[in-house]
């Protein structure tokens, strides 16, 4: 049986229109919310089968260390940077923020869509453009530069698919800026009239400071690459020294943006995190206000420590010192965070769903690549670990273990919106906890190798350096991962044909997608205002069974969750002492 | 692999003091330690607590019935946000002071340090010594000897590059600096431990980079001493032997004597032969080929061989120049 408030047999927006173009031209924010989620997934599968191939060729044994050809070490060169640059910028940058931001931030304003739909397509069609760029440079020859492009490798020594793949990056940065724009635009003119900066969803401040930090860095970025670009194909001498440039200055501008670019990754997942932590322990959050300014404080200070990348690069002492100090500075609201979420569930009612236990790791998973970025914040230790598997274990604990884990969870937190249809089953639980056991165990023995000196983005170690026992366990996890990262994938495509039906509102969620059916109408809703109280006023809701879910305590005579439902009587006992203010 | 490497790499191993570093070897090693030691517990400490109050939260406050609402808590403190928000700065400005003093040490080398010029290049190390002597790149129970440098006595590294960024590591001394074109760099060290400890370039630089390999061979100061006297001049050699040792310097991470490719083409037996040129051109072996590819390589690359080498112009005089192509025409 369908649950009354559930869609699926009626119009809603996945059916309203059909056919390839509907989809491929449509300006629906929830449609180019899904295109970009299952784009990004599948770009995630292509960086998926290149770290795949990086563990390969790692594990001790596969290949012989003192006989390895010169192929073989650009194959691997190609594998780490291919796996890198898509993962960077086609998967976790886009991930959340055009994925899930597209799909639930206008929902979350009652709004019908986002403030430029056709900018919001243009954004997704240059993103398509961007990917098929990248792609393009494994028939023309061997990206092997890393994908920091650092200069004068890649402008005087490598290949011409430098030149395809910085303008892929240059084009993906458009996508990002006009997704920011049109997020920034959003949620400053189209909040209801009652809703109020900080009766906003925390979601939306995550999504909010997101969007600063992608409109104002990544033309920075834009502009560098197009200085790389004229460079390699001028002989304009910017950062080559045997041209007259200067390569540290390429590394100021590149991480003048990549910096940021971490917190555009994790921010979005902070918010999700938020929303899963209200949501599942059935409570307001705690400390919204600091939540909200931690959000905005952190996007402003990555915009002042991105020497940090630099210690060692040449740039003077004194930079080298004060941006230090800086890095610090993020670490405080970021730690802040975390005390919320956990102090959230003091008292509350946890509830162990899929998406919530996804919340839960990312506190071990952040705690781990947090803490872990104070050893890199320390001039004295980063100098030994500074290029060497402890950074790359630090930062897939932070891009892997929290972004992407922020994303998997959004995405079974608000995939009944999406689909109509509920994934969260003991298979779904099966495979975050392959998916989970498998990231510990690829990257926890990275650590310890790291501090060992063992150096990144090296085609192999010979026994004598002494590292194959982590490079080992690393490659087991990573196998462990992928099986537990496909089943996940399983699952979702097993739910969007099999699923229970799902009711508006499966968790008790009062931020207001959770008030119109599921899956929504094309516009969103089917009435036109809502009182906006306190996003996270957990009492607005109750719970009425597996059918119907949560409903209001307190519905609206014209609330198309409940109109189906207000025949039986019984959902509507008075409970007046929990109706909002 | 072979047994007499497996077991110099069990000897290294056995030299470690602790899980998470390699050796001490040097002065700055330590305090090095002593900062991460202070920096993990800390770390331990808080994750314990946030990981132990998650989980504890989670089962204690489980949602026993579905729907099942909690009583009410706050959901603000004002004095316990400030607490956790102060006590985590406190600690992170002891880690950035402490951090930062171990820092200016290492940037700042003694004034009576002796100096050792290191170079990088695609894809090799080499040393140079105000007294002349210059060393290439060696690797645990390889060829080679690597940089030599004397027990108790502070080095200053004046780092180079003649082509990318390269970055020299050595995880036993707890160093590590960038090289980049066009400037140089500095780090310095001073040895606590005779031994051999290895070197690794730590930036990308292409094909070969995981192969840019060296080490340091750390030797009492009388082994130093003689070791010095024992280098002489290759000017002193024969012009086949002072080759030998240039291209074991120079060339032998990329071109190899035994008929096996490994960048570069290998070089035994070409003289006199005809190679075949990217564009179709052909060209005889003679000394006026082997000094233009040593000079300015690009301009002539063999067919299936990448346009990978940087040019020795001004790094070699012509005297090097001229006991290499000995050297090479020598070998059959």
């Amino acid at each position: 049986m369908t649950p009354s408030t559930n869609t699926l047999e009626r119009t809603n927006y996945l059916n309203a229109t059909k056919g390839f173009m509907s989809w491929f031209w449509t300006i629906d924010h929830k449609r180019l919310g899904l295109m970009y989620m299952w784009s990004v997934i599948a770009a995630f599968i292509l960086g998926g089968f290149f770290a795949l191939k990086i563990r390969m060729t790692l594990m001790p044994g596969a290949v012989d260390f003192a006989n390895q050809t010169a192929e073989q070490m650009n194959a691997y060169n190609n594998a780490f940077t291919v796996h890198g640059a898509v993962m960077i910028f086609l998967v976790i940058i886009p991930s959340i923020p055009a994925a899930l931001g597209n799909f639930v931030v206008p929902i979350m304003l009652g709004a019908k869509d986002v403030a430029f739909p056709r900018l919001n397509r243009f954004s997704y069609h240059l993103w398509i453009i961007g990917a098929l760029l990248f792609t393009g440079t494994f028939f023309i020859g061997n990206l092997d530069t890393g994908w920091t492009f650092y200069p004068p490798y890649s402008t005087g020594s490598t290949d011409n698919t430098v030149i395809l793949a910085t303008l892929g990056a240059f084009i993906l940065g458009f996508s990002s800026i006009f997704t920011g724009l049109n997020f920034i635009v959003t949620i400053h003119k189209m909040r209801p009239a009652n809703m109020t900066w900080f009766r906003m969803p925390l979601f939306l401040w995550a999504i909010y400071a997101t969007a600063v930090i992608q409109i104002l860095a990544t033309p920075v970025i834009g502009i560098s690459l197009l200085l790389l670009l004229v460079e390699k194909t001028m002989s304009i001498g910017i950062f080559n020294p045997e041209l007259g440039g200067d390569p540290v200055f390429f590394q100021h501008l590149f991480w003048f943006y990549s910096h940021p670019a971490v917190y555009i990754m994790i921010l979005p997942g902070m918010g999700v995190m938020s929303e899963l932590f209200a949501t599942f322990s059935r409570k307001p959050i705690f400390g919204y206000k600091s939540i909200a300014m931690s959000s905005l404080a952190i996007a402003l200070f990555s915009f002042i420590v991105w020497g940090h990348h630099m210690f060692l690069s040449g740039q003077s002492q004194l930079m080298s010192v004060i941006f230090s100090a800086l890095t610090f500075s993020v670490a405080v609201p970021s730690a802040i965070k975390v005390f919320n979420w956990i102090a959230t569930m003091y008292k509350g009612s946890v509830a162990f769903t899929t998406p919530m236990i996804y919340g839960m790791s990312i506190i071990w998973l952040f705690g781990i690549g947090g803490l872990t970025g104070l050893f890199l914040a320390t001039l004295g230790t980063d100098v030994q670990f500074h290029d060497t598997y402890f950074v790359v274990a630090h930062f897939h604990y932070v891009m892997v273990g929290s972004a992407l884990f922020g994303f998997i969870g959004g995405i079974y937190y608000w995939w009944p919106k999406m689909y109509g249809r509920m994934a969260d089953n003991a298979m779904t639980k099966l495979a975050w906890l392959l998916a989970f056991i498998g990231f510990n165990l690829t990257f926890l023995p990275q650590f310890v190798g790291g501090s060992r000196g063992m150096p990144r983005r090296y085609a192999g170690y010979g026994t004598e350096a002494g590292y194959d026992s982590f490079n080992y366990w690393s490659t087991i996890g990573a196998m462990i991962l992928a099986v537990g990262l496909t089943m996940a994938l399983g699952t979702l495509i097993y739910s969007m044909f099999r699923g229970r039906k799902a009711p508006s509102n499966p968790w008790g969620g009062v931020t207001l997608e959770w008030q119109t059916p599921t899956p929504p109408p094309e516009h969103n809703f089917e009435i036109d205002a809502f009182p906006v109280g306190d996003p996270y006023d957990m009492n607005l809701c109750e719970y009425k069974g597996e059918e119907e879910g949560f409903l209001p305590v307190n519905p609206r005579a014209d609330d198309p969750c409940v109109a189906d439902v207000a025949i039986d009587p019984v959902y509507f006992e008075p409970e007046s002492e929990n109706a909002p203010a | 692999m072979n047994l007499s490497a497996l077991l110099r790499a069990a000897a290294w191993l056995q030299q470690d003091g602790d899980y998470f570093f390699p050796v001490e070897a040097s002065t700055n090693a330590g305090e090095v330690d002593r900062i991460y030691y202070f920096i993990f517990w800390v770390s331990a400490v808080s994750f314990a607590l946030i990981v132990g109050a998650t989980i504890y939260f989670a089962i204690k406050y489980r949602r026993t019935k579905v729907g099942m609402n909690p009583e009410d808590s706050p959901h603000h403190s004002t004095s316990i946000e400030i607490v956790w928000s102060v006590i985590p700065t406190l600690f992170m400005i002891v880690m950035f002071k402490w951090g930062f003093d171990d820092y200016v040490d290492r940037r700042t080398p003694p004034g009576d340090a002796y100096q050792v010029n290191v170079h990088s290049q695609k894809w090799s190390w080499s040393y140079s010594y105000d007294e002349g002597p210059e060393t290439g790149m060696g690797w645990l129970g390889g060829e080679g000897e690597g940089l030599v440098v004397p027990v108790n006595v502070p080095i200053k590294l004046r780092i180079d590059s003649a082509d990318v960024l390269h970055s020299f590591s050595v995880p036993a001394f707890r160093i590590k600096m960038d090289a980049v074109p066009g400037r140089y760099t500095y780090a310095w060290f001073e040895a606590t431990k005779v031994g051999e400890y290895p070197v690794f370039c730590t930036e990308y630089c292409g094909t070969r980079h995981s192969r840019m390999l060296s080490k340091v061979q750390v030797l009492s100061q009388e082994d130093f001493d003689a070791w010095m006297k024992a280098q002489g001049n290759l000017a002193d050699l024969p012009p086949v032997e002072a080759g030998q040792k240039l291209f074991q310097r120079k060339c032998a991470s990329c071109h190899n004597m035994d008929g096996t490719k490994l960048i570069g083409p290998a070089l035994n037996g070409l003289y006199g032969k005809e190679e075949s040129l990217v564009g179709g051109a052909k060209v005889t072996v003679d000394d006026n080929y082997i000094r233009d590819s040593i000079l300015e390589p690009s301009a002539q690359i063999v067919e299936g061989y990448p346009d990978a080498m940087t040019p020795f112009a001004g790094q070699l005089s012509e005297d090097e120049i001229s006991w290499l192509i000995t050297y090479i025409k020598s070998v059959k």
